[in-house]
């Protein structure tokens, strides 16, 4: 049985979800341009966006498209990218691990990194929330936020072809993933991982496609953890 | 793109099955279980582990330009990540970089 503060949780989500309209509408849109210049069908870019619904992973897997790497070495080096989100998942399991399967199941589908961030801000804010009305406000949060993923890609598949050469859209991909990358580098142990990830990758950018990036990302994340404990032990 | 539609879909198939593997995993499949903190250690750092070593070729070496180092796109690139630190924000952060990029491709015409 639904209540009342069960609705009004789910609709305190979808309020709190609307700025982040303004990253996901040019993000997805972006996603569908690049997609169709890269010369995916209007079928496959929609299919990213549904089954994908992951914008890192996609616009990596997409110019892993794009370098001609094999397809194991694209799939590993798009899931790395979404790896964080198995901490995600482990985060949740205080606060909807009672939940039926099926909304665990929907929930799962739509927890990436805006949901997740909001929805946990969210429990902390609020520990006297229930298990039922904190999965109403995780799918709150999620139902603006979906749809418009799916309608912008859409919009950005069907405009794609139209745009000129001049407008050098081989760059809109570079320029998203360094501001996708910048507001992660939060602490000295991002800005190491960052640093081996580049110096890395650059160093083994003679090898066959991806697989230069992903012994960079490994060595990367291994200097993160280093640095991170380093760090921690420091302080008092 | 040298991939056929078959090996696309296979990516977009297993890439989107995979997603949703690692979000349902700890809230479906393993549930309240800890996770030891060295992993957690480690996959704090995936994404600015990945995409720092992805996006670098890219920008000395565009593809656009046959590969050879390109002013606007370099300058483009470093004032997306100048705003990107300064202002935590996405869309102010590509924002810049677009001005940038076409203010130096403009310049470029006309010189």
């Amino acid at each position: 049985m639904t209540t009342t503060s069960d609705q009004s949780a789910y609709t305190t989500g979808m309020i709190h979800a609307v700025p982040f309209l303004l990253v996901i509408a040019p993000f997805s849109l972006l996603f569908g341009v690049v997609a169709t210049e890269a010369g995916l069908d209007l079928l496959q870019t929609m299919g990213f966006s549904t089954l994908v619904i992951a914008g890192a992973a996609q616009f990596a897997a997409l110019q892993m498209m794009i370098d001609g790497a094999t397809v194991p070495l694209i799939l590993m080096a798009a899931l790395a990218v979404n790896l964080r989100m198995a901490m995600y998942s482990a985060a949740l399991v205080p606060h909807l691990g009672s939940l039926p399967l099926w909304q665990r199941a929907l929930i799962a589908y739509v927890n990436f990194d805006q949901t997740y961030a909001t929805s946990v801000a969210r429990y902390e804010a609020r520990p006297e929330m229930t298990a039922r009305q904190k999965g109403a406000y995780f799918l709150g949060v999620a139902t603006p936020i979906t749809p418009a993923w799916y309608l912008f890609t859409l919009t950005g598949a069907l405009i794609g072809s139209t745009i000129p050469p001049a407008l050098a859209l081989d760059f809109a991909l570079p320029i998203t993933f360094v501001a996708m990358m910048a507001p992660m580098l939060r602490t000295l142990a991002h800005v190491a991982a960052a640093l081996t990830s580049v110096t890395v990758a650059l160093a083994l950018s003679g090898l066959p496609s991806g697989t230069g990036l992903l012994i960079a990302a490994f060595c990367a994340m291994c200097a993160g953890a280093l640095v991170e404990t380093l760090t921690t032990r420091a302080r008092p | 793109m040298t991939l056929t539609d078959a090996q696309i879909w296979l990516v977009i198939a297993v890439l989107g099955a995979g997603t949703f593997l690692i979000r349902f995993s700890f809230l479906g499949l393993i549930g309240a279980r800890p996770m030891p903190a060295w992993l957690l250690r480690l996959l704090r750092y995936t994404p600015v582990a990945v995409i720092p070593g992805m996006v670098m070729p890219l920008v000395l070496w565009p593809g656009a330009t046959g590969g050879e180092t390109d002013l606007p796109r370099l300058l483009a690139a470093v004032a997306t990540l100048a705003a990107g630190l300064w202002t935590r924000s996405f869309v102010m952060s590509v924002g810049i970089g677009a001005v940038v990029l076409y203010a130096g491709l403009g310049l470029r015409a006309f010189l």
